[in-house]
């Protein structure tokens, strides 16, 4: 069972608000996804190596040099808010 | 020569040979799809944002460069909106993106130059994540077969369009069968390349090591042709591979004739409806009387396919959804403090399933728990590509059922997250193993489309398109427009 705390401590790590009532009815429905997906811990495979990539391709390297990109005006046009040419954000705490 | 009112009954390949051939102009074409759009959206809701200025003005572009351009280029094109498309909002689907005005398109569009005939942006489930495109902030599509039932998903929209002739083609993209349910579920065909054959930049990430680009069509044709304007290595995606684009086209009409095709029990039983099944086992019979040799391909891990997916998946969208921080683009809810700021912003921002996916993957990563989780997943993803590895040595191609139901009603399973996900059953193993698969329309059943899938080895696209080809002239099927 996962309880409220631990839905709430994971919320925290992901940086996402919810409410009393997601909080609640997320507890529920993680226990059931989380419930359907044990199945997978019965399979033995201790020396198995694991997949990340389909392909098995690994450090993909380009020439590591200037190229142009976005410019500051594009990279700042859409920002919610804007401080001179920076990006601004409420007080860091 | 075509009237206008005829260009609907067109396959995209037939139109862009009409448009070539100085029939009929790419102008009229985005007219004609204008005036679709029009008639239907109402009812449908395909569409986050139609862009129906934009397209008349940049097939105008297209016309004018006759004689300079490739043949795909005048056909317009329905886009998913989890793809970028330079000036046209891209909202995945999402509050959090509402306002969001990419700087530049998908790689995945490149090939149509900076003349992309757009004429809208798909609706989608937010983010890509769903099955029925019911977890959209811009309300749910309606399938063009039964207006009381989804469309499938993620690429609904997408399919919808097609179904409904409000365009000539489509691209989705498929991470867990989110080009092929759709397609199955709407009648049309739905491909899924193999995994970094289509570039996924500027595809805004769900997950990162599944996504992948696909063509979704009126017919296997229209498919193929597709996969080539859109197929290709990128720089810019390090992930996409290196390897030779084919001619999809050349070997498309070669018949099934001593091709050796495998049934997969394991998705052919429990949790499938009889009236799929049946349709599945009605065109392996026919492709066998066309010349194909028939046998059973085990894939023995397939049923641990859809829990690793639901691991892999969510831990991808907990790490990609991070960037959603209100700093640099999209919404932000003000607060005091940066991380109340993060929170609010994406407490409002995101939708019910987005805020599942993600609290599923931070907690599957979470200290203590990533070795039971993720770690085993990615362990029996490599279980599930030997299982492939096996059958691919006795096998060309793989069927199954696409989707284990046909279109259900809207709001039958939108509260009910382990219903919605077994929608996947059948296409997940592909995208864990970065196969290419596509959904074959193969024939009704309660009234309403079915989907047959076939797969086949990494890179081996033309011998899956040619087996398509034949599926559908053996299926009881033709494309319909709707409604």
């Amino acid at each position: 069972m996962i309880s409220e705390e631990q839905v709430r401590h994971v919320a925290n790590l992901a940086r996402l608000g919810l409410t009393d009532d997601e909080v609640e009815k997320m507890g529920g429905q993680l226990d059931a996804i989380l419930d359907s997906i044990e199945r997978i811990r019965e399979l033995d495979l201790t020396d198995v190596p694991p997949t990340a990539n389909p392909l098995d391709l690994s450090n993909v390297l380009r020439p590591d040099g200037p190229r142009p990109e976005l410019s500051q005006e594009e990279a700042l046009f859409q920002a919610p808010e804007r401080v001179d040419d920076l990006f601004g954000v409420p007080r860091i705490d | 020569m075509a009237g206008s009112d005829s260009l609907l009954d067109l396959t995209a390949h037939a139109l862009a040979e009409e448009i070539e051939a100085g029939e009929v102009s790419a102008r009229e074409a985005a007219e004609v799809a204008n005036t679709r759009i029009g008639e239907v959206e109402d009812e449908v809701n395909a569409f986050v944002t139609t862009t129906p200025g934009l397209a008349l003005e940049r097939a105008e572009a297209v016309d004018a460069r006759n004689g300079d351009r490739d043949l795909w280029e005048g056909v317009p094109l329905v886009v998913k909106d989890v793809l970028s498309t330079r000036g046209v909002r891209t909202t995945c689907g999402s509050r959090i993106l509402e306002n969001f005005e990419p700087l530049y398109d998908a790689s995945a569009l490149r090939n149509f130059g900076d003349d992309l005939i757009v004429v809208g942006k798909a609706n989608c489930d937010e983010f890509a994540m769903g099955s029925s495109t019911e977890n959209s902030a811009y309300g749910p599509t309606r399938n063009p077969w039964d207006l009381g039932r989804v469309p499938g998903g993620s690429s609904g929209g997408s399919a919808a369009a097609v179904a409904a002739g409000e365009g000539w083609w489509a691209l989705g993209t498929d991470t867990g069968g989110s080009v092929r349910q759709p397609a199955a579920l709407c009648g049309i065909v739905g491909l899924k390349p193999t995994y970094g054959r289509v570039s996924r930049h500027g595809l805004i990430a769900f997950a990162s090591s599944l996504d992948v680009v696909g063509p979704m069509t009126r017919d296997v044709r229209d498919g193929a042709f597709l996969l080539q304007a859109i197929a290709g290595h990128d720089p810019r995606d390090s992930t996409s591979a290196n390897v030779e684009v084919p001619d999809y086209l050349a070997n498309l009409e070669g018949g099934v004739e001593g091709l050796r095709i495998g049934v997969v029990p394991e998705l052919m039983g429990e949790g499938i409806d009889q009236g799929v099944r049946e349709v599945a086992e009605r065109v392996a019979r026919g492709l066998e009387d066309a010349g194909a040799e028939l046998g059973e391909a085990s894939l023995p891990h397939s049923g641990y396919g859809l829990p690793a997916y639901y691991i892999i998946a969510p831990a991808e969208v907990s790490s990609n959804l991070a960037r959603f921080d209100g700093v640099r683009y999209g919404l932000r809810v003000s607060a005091d403090g940066v991380h109340e700021m993060y929170r609010k912003t994406r407490e409002e921002g995101f939708g019910a399933e987005a805020k599942r996916r993600i609290m599923l993957g931070a907690y599957a990563l979470s200290s203590g728990y990533y070795d039971a989780y993720y770690a085993q997943a990615q362990k029996v993803r490599t279980r599930i590509i030997e299982d492939f590895r096996a059958a691919f040595a006795r096998y060309d191609v793989l069927l199954s059922p696409t989707a284990p139901t046909v279109a259900f009603r809207i709001g039958e399973k939108v509260d009910d997250p382990l219903a919605m996900y077994a929608n996947d059953i059948c296409a997940v193993p592909a995208n864990l193993a970065g196969i290419p698969a596509i959904s074959v329309p193969g024939g009704l059943s309660e009234g309403l489309p079915v989907g047959v899938q076939l797969m086949s080895d990494h890179f081996t696209e033309p011998v899956l398109l040619r087996a398509a080809r034949a599926a559908e002239q053996v299926a009881d099927f033709r494309y319909q427009m709707k409604p």
